[in-house]
């Protein structure tokens, strides 16, 4: 295009732009505004949860008489707050960070291309994705509200909700295209327009990550789409897919067709969801790697067992889904099936982190923020990981299902886990894209208080969860005889809620003053990395290399013995070496 | 656009330009959505204590005329790529006309079957044999609808236009649409005896 030297105007430049870049900024603003508010929902939860029908002091009359008279919250909202808590951490606040943010920044520069393969679905993605969010915020306002089956909208629950339920749905679907655009996006980037020299093997691990993952959205989603479509129809067409035959709800009769199976809907759901938790975690690994490869200086350990690792995850994600449908009566033998894959499953992601904390062994450590977000991920990770075991078994399952011992499972490996990586990513590029250094005080004091708050936000919830509390309770257990002895965990938990709230404080001012204000890099590889996104200017322009660049090393060559700097880059053709000892002597 | 690398070209190690590859990965995608929707169909049929056959239900000669009218439409389409290749203008409007006059016939036809079932008062809601028949065709007609509007698109002068500036990228774009299009028609082939014949 001879004419894009031209200055493009505002709108096409930064908002309906078709580059990686800046459609990779807006995902990520985009998305860490829908982390903060989902956030916000689960802090108003809390209160629910900690001190049940208390009226909510200060800020408890704003919500309206129809959602908290009083300040007190009804059950309906409660159960409101708790289905979009969880659609919106995981669609439109984790995915988009990860993937269209990190996967739409990241990628092309560290495969050393021009931009996306396809820039202007890049751009249709990203404004798919904004348009789903809309809807789902928006449903907020509906008569009777948002969606508030869950974030898996278990049918027949789902299928006779109000409203919200459908504009759910219409979200949802405008979720799943533009994470296909997306997914395809980087899929084709990686393949074909990896620059010279490049080989699968030399791939930086972060690139692997988002290629695996990738591949799951593009598999997964789509029967979640099919279940979508048939939930609509059942809303809408008065159809009965997941609609059992004499169905009583409220002690009537439903007049319906029926002969649906409610067992269909999970089956379809998981079979995405199931994908979608390695979607929440992959490149979050990705991102660690990257971070731990730089500041241990030294190569990671076993880049190759965690590359076959990933690809193995990847391929068995696909045959786990029924582990979270032990209790539904599948039967002893299909049990058996799935909590065998599952155990499978975890060998992979030990591999991996095994090989993380064996990188450490030896290195010579720069504890700076971002090194102690991805040093946090591999415990926090790994207590995530290790308590989805118990989960896996079928017999123990019977105990834990729905408990909030599930609830502690999974926020310790997206929580702690994955946006603690997501945190050191930003921290880790942030150079990058705007010129300039995120404050290391602000920095740390935002990581040391996050990490306490973490624990003692979801350790508490395993021994709630062990003590037998539903995780889908209004009023989080107070009514359950045998649960008294724990419920004051309840409020450890809310209190350490609300002060991660107040943690972020540090993070959010930081990203924006460090904008402005932040120390200018001083090179164009501050961090004295190896992978070709240090190649470009900071930040990159359009086409972002500045002569094109060809890879003539693996992706961590840190401290090659006698070579004169600790890092070889993979874009530089010669390693400079030290004079040789023996001349030395000489000398 | 140009600086990006395999818009037109194949690149040496995949075979492939970006645009078919990404085509092939959207019908990976495709082949998933129908077949979550086939597993509904099959976990239905299986847990239900009866089940209608199709051919006591539809019109199978309608939906046999159809079948063979989508198979012609992706002889044409196949048709229209060689024209192409063979650089021969009036014969790609020809067979691309073609195609496209196929897929109106096609919707007319999909048209009155479904007519004739409104007008007797059998909707989506009548039994589970329904819901699945009108989910999966109405999804279908769906994809015929989006490629025939493609198709036009590049039928019109608006889209042909290409040809004159890039002849091998208009070549490939009809080579993409093409396979969406006989991926389309795969799905009807498949539909077609499950829903109307077993
Ligand atoms: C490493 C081995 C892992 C194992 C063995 C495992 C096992 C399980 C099992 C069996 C359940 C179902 C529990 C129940 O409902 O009774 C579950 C729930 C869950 N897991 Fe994991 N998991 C593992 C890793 C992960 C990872 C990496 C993530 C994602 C980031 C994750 C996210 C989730 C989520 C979100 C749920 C709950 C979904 C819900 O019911 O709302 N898990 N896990
Ligand atoms: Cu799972």
């Amino acid at each position: 295009m001879s004419e894009s030297h031209h200055e493009l105007p505002f709108w096409r430049k930064y908002i309906f732009s078709v580059d990686h870049k800046v459609i990779g900024i807006q995902y990520g603003i985009t998305a860490l505004f829908f982390l903060l508010f989902g956030f916000g929902l689960i802090m108003l939860m809390r209160w629910q949860l900690a001190y049940p029908e208390q009226p909510l002091p200060l800020i408890g009359h704003l919500f309206g008489d129809s959602r908290m008279p009083g300040g007190v919250m009804l059950p309906e909202f409660y159960n409101e707050l708790g289905a979009m808590h969880g659609t919106i951490m995981v669609f439109l606040g984790i995915v988009p960070l990860a993937v269209g943010a990190f996967g739409n920044f990241v990628v092309p520069l560290q495969v050393g291309a021009p931009d996306m393969a396809f820039p202007r679905l890049n751009m249709t993605s990203y404004w798919l994705y904004f348009a789903g969010g809309i809807i789902m915020l928006g449903s907020f306002f509906l008569p009777g509200g948002a969606a508030s089956s869950g974030w898996t909208a278990y049918a027949p629950l789902a299928v006779i909700a109000s409203v919200g339920q459908t504009f759910w749905i219409i979200g949802m679907v405008c979720l799943i295209q533009s994470s296909l655009l997306g997914s395809i996006n980087i899929i084709v980037t990686i393949f074909q327009l990896r620059a010279k020299g490049l080989t699968f093997m030399r791939l930086p691990f972060f690139v692997w990550a988002q290629l695996v993952t990738s591949f799951l959205l593009v598999l997964a989603f789509p029967p979640l789409l099919a279940a979508g479509v048939m939930q609509l129809m059942d809303r809408v067409a008065g159809t009965s897919f997941f609609m059992p035959s004499g169905l009583v709800v409220s002690g009537q009769q439903l007049d319906i067709s029926g002969g649906g199976s409610v067992l269909l809907w999970q089956h379809l759901f998981w079979f995405l969801a199931h994908p979608e938790v390695y979607v929440l975690i992959l490149p979050a690994m990705g991102i660690v790697s990257e971070v731990i490869a730089n500041n241990i200086r030294k190569p990671l350990w076993g880049y190759k067992s965690m590359v076959y690792s990933i690809v193995f995850l990847g391929f068995m994600s696909f045959v786990v889904w029924a582990h979270h449908m032990f209790l539904t009566g599948m039967g002893t033998v299909i049990n058996a099936f799935f909590q065998a894959t599952t155990m499978i499953i975890s060998i992979p992601s030990i591999i991996i982190l095994t090989a993380l904390f064996i990188s450490l062994w030896g290195g010579s450590i720069r504890f700076n923020t971002r090194m102690l977000f991805a040093l946090a991920f591999l415990p926090m990770f790994g207590i995530g990981g290790l308590t989805g075991l118990p989960l896996g078994l079928s017999t123990a399952d019977i105990h834990l299902h729905d408990t909030y011992y599930v609830i502690g499972h999974f926020h310790y490996v997206v929580a702690p886990g994955t946006i603690f990586a997501l945190f050191a990513g930003i921290y880790h590029w942030y150079p990058k894209a705007t010129g300039r250094k995120m404050n290391e005080l602000l920095g740390q004091l935002h990581f040391w208080p996050s990490l306490v708050c973490m624990n003692f936000i979801f350790m508490p919830m395993f021994i709630v969860g062990l003590a037998g509390v539903s995780r889908r309770l209004y009023d989080g257990g107070a009514g359950y005889e045998h649960a008294q002895d724990v419920l004051h965990l309840n409020i450890t938990s809310s209190w350490a809620a609300w002060g991660l709230g107040l943690a972020q404080l540090p993070f959010i001012f930081n990203f924006f003053w460090s904008m402005f204000k932040g120390k200018k890099v001083e090179s164009d590889n501050p961090w004295e990395a190896t992978t070709l996104e240090w190649n470009t200017p900071s930040p990159p322009g359009h086409g972002n290399f500045v002569t094109e660049p060809v890879v003539y090393r693996a992706a961590y060559e840190y401290s090659v013995p006698g070579a004169k700097r600790d890092f070889s880059p993979q874009y530089e053709p010669e390693v400079e070496m030290e004079e040789a000892p023996a001349q030395k002597e000489a000398a | 656009m140009e600086m990006i690398p395999y818009t037109v070209e194949a690149r040496p190690d995949t075979g492939l330009y970006n645009a078919k590859f990404g085509i092939w990965l959207f019908l990976a995608s495709e082949v998933m959505l129908f077949g979550g929707l086939f597993s509904g169909y099959v976990l239905l049929r299986t847990g239900s204590p009866a089940w209608p056959h199709g051919s006591d239900l539809l019109n199978v000669p309608l939906g046999t005329v159809n079948t063979l009218v989508l198979i012609s439409s992706s002889v044409s389409m196949v048709l229209a790529w060689v024209a192409l290749k063979e650089k021969n203008i009036p014969k790609f409007k020809l067979t691309l006309g073609l195609t496209l006059l196929c897929s109106l016939i096609f919707m007319i036809i999909k048209a009155i079957e479904y007519g004739t079932k409104f007008s007797h008062g059998i909707f989506p809601k009548e039994s589970a044999y329904f819901a699945i028949y009108y989910t999966l065709t109405g999804l279908h007609a769906l994809h015929i609808v989006g490629g025939a509007i493609v198709l036009m698109y590049f039928w019109l002068p608006v889209g042909t236009k290409m040809w004159k500036t890039q002849p091998q990228r208009f070549t490939n774009r009809i080579e993409v649409v093409g396979l969406y299009w006989h991926f389309v028609d795969l799905v009807w082939i498949f539909l077609f005896p499950v829903l109307y014949l077993l």
